[in-house]
């Protein structure tokens, strides 16, 4: 919990992330375009991903409301991509989702458990449905052309998007804010106790992971140039980043990012090669991931790298 | 106006059976069971789908197909708890932590068990029509298959609730829903009940979906919405409560009912308002503790 002290692993890491960092913003300059089209697909689900470990992984409050953030960042692009420079309604939707998440954290955030998790799954079901209703009997139009943006610009976009969300990411996990957040999770009451503002902190890290969400929808928006309410407010957004982060992993930061990586990539493959089976498929590695891994694949390589350093003998379970 | 009336209220009592049918069985699952089952919807569809297959294509009466559809479904619910479901209990940390990984599997079964069906059947809409010729109560018409559909979900559901208030095994799963580890000390077989639990939820689902398919078209993406009128039932009515829920579907009924005589396109909106404004004003839900 110290490692926001300058250790020499420190500077490896910062050297490690720097040149990843150049490697992936040079990618455009000696890549086929497909290629930055699966990136900043990859950085999409990154993204949303990470987000959604920021707010759910140390609290422990479910939340299955991204598909309702990144659907309000997608209709603000819809609304306002015509009007205004792209940074301005990516800024916009961001905040909106961030509004948004404030509001809804302040009511929500009481809810216990399950509860919380069905509640967050019903706003993204609530807006979509009267975003139909609104459309079909109020302004009789069904959906909306988004403006065209060139891939390059949109994958820059996203890997800044990104890079400030694992700064952020990184700052609330090695801060005094992220051991509330965690101490939260573990015992709200005591955390309480301690005279942390319970409500404040889990408020405002519901509102800064919806931001980051907004975003991402407000940019991905231009790549599909149609949308209406089912395609912007797709529930299985509100699963994806459940998944992908369990899969790769919680306790972890770099978890989230391996899983939705990995996840992603497979998702491209298994859409093209077996497009009808798709959907089985999730629906069964979904099953699999929470009955073998339920640390994710970090749990399964801490868990390798432990029995291989005391030469196979004893089999600890990760106790994140 | 008074015909309006009458219409509305028959069409949402009507509607309600069927609901308070399949909340029964959702809260069996997550009152005694601890599986917030998403998937209950599915179990629906594959009641109504086998109900269609038998009817379409062997020239089974739908009413027959009940007795064939309710096994059928139970097995495929009581064997999915005693893999799936127990593995996952047991290895689970601490029960909130079964809620959660218990709703993500039962979000891998929907899934699931949705694109098989549509593997088997295709995506298409179905139906068929059975006892389509009407009946009137004062004035109010409505299709005989309807009031069939609705005196058998309420007659399962009391049959249900009976066998749970005076049988032996009754009092077990009662007994398994108020302390598992009790439960389990004075000799109750947990593992065994909670499975005969999601198969009975299974099964009620199972019935749910024949008979609705009597009613509706059906098709295989039309579970879902089945399994979120379930989940506002059972917090209307208190989790765990079994005359809860009961009581609930009539209610919910009875509120599409009259918001779908106002404006049709809002029910579902409707049904998602009441359920947030409940959560807050009362999450214990009316029969609640």
């Amino acid at each position: 919990m110290n490692s926001l002290r300058v250790t020499p692993k420190s500077y490896l890491l910062l050297g490690i992330s720097l040149l990843i960092l150049i490697l992936l913003a040079t990618v455009p300059l000696y890549t086929p375009p497909y290629t930055i089209v699966l990136l900043t697909t990859i950085f999409m689900y990154v993204v949303l991903t990470v987000s959604w470990a920021i707010f759910s992984g140390p609290t422990g409050y479910m939340s299955l409301a991204s598909a309702a953030f990144f659907g309000v960042g997608i209709y603000t692009a819809a609304l306002l991509g015509k009007v205004l420079p792209l940074l301005a309604f990516v800024g916009i939707g961001a905040l909106a989702s961030f509004v948004l998440a404030l509001l809804v954290g302040t009511l929500t955030l009481r809810l216990k458990g399950i509860y919380f998790a069905i509640f967050t799954f019903g706003l993204a079901e609530l807006i979509r449905h009267f975003l139909l209703f609104w459309e079909t009997n109020i302004t009789g139009t069904r959906g909306r052309i988004v403006v065209l943006i060139d891939n390059e610009v949109v994958f820059y976009v996203m890997l800044g998007i990104f890079v400030v969300l694992m700064l952020t990411a990184y700052f609330i996990k090695n801060s005094r804010y992220g051991l509330a957040l965690q101490s939260i999770g573990e015992n709200e009451e005591a955390a309480a106790h301690r005279g942390i503002n319970v409500t404040m902190v889990k408020v405002v890290t519901f509102a800064i992971s919806a931001f980051f969400m907004g975003a991402t929808g407000a940019i991905m928006a231009t790549k599909w140039t149609y949308i209406d309410p089912y395609v912007a407010f797709n529930p299985l957004f509100n699963f994806f980043p459940v998944l992908m982060a369990i899969f790769g992993g919680i306790g972890q930061l770099y978890g989230p990012v391996i899983g939705a990586t990995i996840f992603t990539y497979l998702e491209e493959v298994l859409t093209t090669k077996l497009p009808y089976y798709y959907m089985l498929i999730f629906g069964l590695v979904l099953v699999a991931v929470i009955l073998f891994l339920p640390n994710g694949i970090v749990g399964l390589i801490q868990r390798l790298v432990r029995r291989l350093r005391k030469g196979g003998s004893t089999e600890q379970h990760a106790s994140t | 106006m008074i015909k309006t009336i009458l219409d509305v209220v028959i069409a949402g009592l009507l509607m309600g059976g069927i609901y308070a049918l399949i909340a029964m069985g959702f809260s069996l699952q997550y009152g005694v069971a601890r599986v917030l089952n998403i998937a209950h919807g599915e179990f629906i569809m594959l009641g109504a789908f086998i109900t269609w297959t038998m009817y379409a294509i062997f020239g089974i009466n739908p009413l027959i197909s009940l007795a064939i559809v309710g096994p059928i479904i139970f097995i495929v619910g009581f064997l999915l708890h005693q893999t799936l479901f127990t593995r996952l209990r047991t290895s689970s940390a601490s029960p909130a932590a079964y809620e959660g990984s218990s709703m993500l599997a039962a979000f891998g079964l929907l899934f699931i068990i949705q694109n098989v069906a549509i593997l088997i059947w295709g995506a298409e809409v179905k139906g068929y029509s059975y006892l389509t010729s009407s009946f009137n109560i004062g004035g109010a018409v409505f299709a005989t298959n309807r009031l069939i559909a609705t005196l058998l979900a309420i007659g399962i559901g009391l049959a249900f609730y009976l066998f749970l208030a005076h049988a032996r095994l009754g009092k077990a799963i009662r007994a398994a829903a108020q302390d598992p580890t009790t439960a389990g000390l004075i000799g109750v077989n947990i593992n065994l009940v909670l499975a005969l639990c999601f198969g009975f939820g299974s099964l009620m689902a199972g019935l749910g979906g024949s008979l609705i398919s009597m009613m509706y078209s059906i098709q295989p993406a039309m579970g879902f919405q089945y399994t979120i009128i379930a989940i506002i039932v059972v917090v209307l009515g208190g989790l765990g409560s079994i005359p809860g829920s009961f009581i609930g579907g009539f209610i919910l009924g009875l509120v599409g009912s009259i918001v779908a005589y106002w404006q049709p396109a809002l029910s579902l909106v409707a049904y998602y308002v009441i359920f947030m404004l409940l959560l807050f004003i009362r999450p214990a839900g009316i029969m609640g503790k």
